[in-house]
């Protein structure tokens, strides 16, 4: 048994842990009150009072549809290139040992480990450079670049859990490799593939660093609401679609935590 | 008579091949596994590589070339003189801001994060240990902008803050601290005070992560051996916790410093008008159209990266990620 067992914690360690975490959370909270608020010009506190007024409002607003329907086009597209570049990607590193292997793990993890700007502006002189026009596929084509390394590490963790003895013993009775990865790889990396998949679509959905420089005159959900927050036209609308995107990414983080928590890497532990 | 027997049915050692075009294949890959993992390969490092590498070898490039002054065109000819542009007095100055923003961040993530990880991973046990596990994922995966907005609410003049700090009589300590010059401002949400919160705020999850792997790692018993050899609690950190912390707090820097240099959206949005190094590059690549400035402006975070990354890895911080 470990001593450290059934310790309580000093009262200053356990008065900064819990102070940390609301700080952490109550910024989050706030914006629910706000959707609420009937305040229409200002950010005053407390609310003046409360009203469901602006979900109606919101619901009517084109703008904010258009918004949501390209974000999650381009989300859905870069999740689905994510997932068959990941996997694949996964597969290669963690099944065999070849010159260049680090070098691999480096080149997916590299468009995450440098600032936004970074990939974003590179991405953007080489459009222009290549005098490729903005369009949906440019957006895609930032959103899948740094979405593979979400899929890759929850993939690599799986791979590394599952046995390769499971794959021998399905090919000597028989089965050829596209059975074998049908029927005994996929269902073993599914919720690996799951979780990541998700964690890919939360992460290209909310992304506006990159996007900024790839998108032109388009407008996905995050760069509506960089307008908003840069000119405030109408606040109560941005406030109702701050609390909608919070939920909305809340979601798919909870439903990947619980199908990945029994791993010895739970996903999203590394954005 | 039983060798005749076991001779008359013989079963084949090697199987044969199945048929059709999709056995063939995959007797192909089985019996060339190089050939398979070529092809897995492909793929995502021709992606990563044509659109990645070779945006950033792009970048890289027009970084080299420079504007004509009068006409505002591109000159692509080789050139250094943009990056002696990047050494006048007004550029330096964004990027030594820049650089001591990201600094002060740093140092305030480490000391916030340190008691809520050193907690998450001694004391916390079971639906806590998840609990304190989503506490830090939850804040770490919501919407960027929604947390900026979150906190141009809470540092408006006429907001939350203010409200609170008017009902605790203790305005005069607001107003005194903008008044200050450099940290002071109008109100909290044009101060550099205010843009130095909200990037600790937005990057504070990404210190507590690795510093909790690395105080996972470090036995309790190490701790108590401390106190039983006498030494305080103080002592005690200095000594035994905090040396062992370290990779992880330095991994988890790599984050907050990295992050802290290439922001341009935070300081735009809660912050004073002048510059840091993402603002200019998005201003000399946007209004300015001038890519060749913006480019070189963008070789300074990943040139002070590569020098922190190589001190990060000589201190071990790689195996705390």
């Amino acid at each position: 048994m470990r001593s450290d067992r059934g310790q309580s914690a000093p009262l200053g360690l356990k008065i900064a842990a819990a102070g940390g975490l609301l700080f952490l959370h109550l910024p989050i909270f706030l914006i629910f009150v706000y959707a609420f608020t009937t305040e229409e010009k200002s950010f005053v506190w407390p609310p003046p009072g409360l009203t469901t007024q602006w979900f109606a409002v919101t619901w009517n607003r084109p703008d904010v549809w258009q918004a949501l329907s390209l974000s999650v086009r381009v989300a859905a597209i870069s999740t689905a290139v994510a997932l068959v570049l990941g996997t694949l990607c996964a597969a290669a590193v963690s099944r065999t040992r070849f010159f260049g292997r680090e070098t691999i793990s480096l080149l997916v993890i590299l468009p995450i480990a440098l600032p936004g700007i970074i990939t974003g502006i590179a991405l953007r002189s080489a459009f222009s450079l290549a005098e490729i026009p903005f369009s949906f596929w440019t957006i895609v084509l930032g959103h899948a670049t740094f979405c593979v390394v979400v899929v890759y590490n929850n993939a690599v963790a799986r791979f590394r859990r599952t046995s390769g003895s499971m794959i021998e013993a399905s090919m000597d009775l028989g089965a050829d490799g596209f059975q074998t990865f049908r029927h005994v790889v996929l269902p073993n990396i599914a919720t690996a593939l799951l979780a990541g998949g998700m964690l890919a679509f939360a992460l290209s959905f909310d992304e506006v660093i990159v996007t900024t420089f790839t998108a032109g005159q388009q407008q996905t959900l995050p760069i509506w609401m960089l307008e908003e927050l840069i000119r405030p036209r109408q606040r109560p609308v941005t406030n109702v679609v701050a609390m909608v995107v919070v939920l909305v990414t809340l979601l798919p983080i909870l439903a990947a935590y619980y199908l990945t928590r029994d791993g010895d890497q739970i996903a999203g532990s590394g954005k | 008579m039983t060798i005749a027997a076991l001779n008359s049915n013989p079963s084949p050692a090697i199987l044969p091949g199945s048929g059709g075009m999709r056995g063939a294949l995959s007797d192909l890959f089985w019996r060339r596994p190089q050939l398979l993992l070529l092809l897995m390969l492909l793929p995502p490092v021709l992606w990563l590589g044509i659109v990645y590498i070779g945006s950033l070898f792009a970048l890289l490039l027009q970084s080299f070339f420079s504007i004509d002054e009068f006409s505002g065109l591109i000159n692509r000819e080789f050139t250094l003189k943009t990056y002696g542009d990047l050494l006048q007095a007004a550029n330096l100055d964004i990027i030594l801001r820049t650089v001591t923003m990201a600094a002060l961040v740093t140092l305030a993530s480490a000391i916030i994060a340190f008691p809520i990880a050193y907690y998450a991973a001694r004391y916390a046990r079971g639906r806590w240990k998840a609990l304190f596990y989503l506490g830090i994922m939850l804040p770490l995966w919501s919407s960027y902008l929604v947390k900026i907005y979150a906190w141009k609410l809470i540092l408006a003049k006429e907001g939350i803050l203010t409200w609170l700090l008017a009902k605790l009589h203790l305005l005069w300590l607001l107003d005194g601290w903008l008044s200050l010059p450099i940290v002071g401002g109008n109100s909290l949400s044009v101060s550099f005070t205010g843009t130095f919160i909200v990037f600790v705020y937005v990057w504070l999850p990404f210190m507590i992560l690795p510093v909790q792997a690395a105080l996972e790692r470090v036995p309790g018993n190490l701790v108590e051996a401390s106190s039983d050899l006498g030494a305080s609690p103080g002592q005690t950190f200095r000594n035994v916790l905090f040396p062992l912390a370290l990779p992880g707090i330095v991994a988890g820097s790599i984050f907050t410093f990295s992050l802290t240099l290439g922001d341009y959206i935070i300081p735009q949005i809660i912050g004073t008008s002048r510059l840091f190094i993402g603002q200019a590059v998005y201003s000399q690549q946007g209004t300015a159209g001038n890519i060749p400035l913006a480019a070189a402006f963008t070789v300074v975070p990943i040139v002070i990266m590569g020098f922190y990354l190589w001190g990060a890895k000589r201190m071990g911080a790689f195996d705390a990620l």
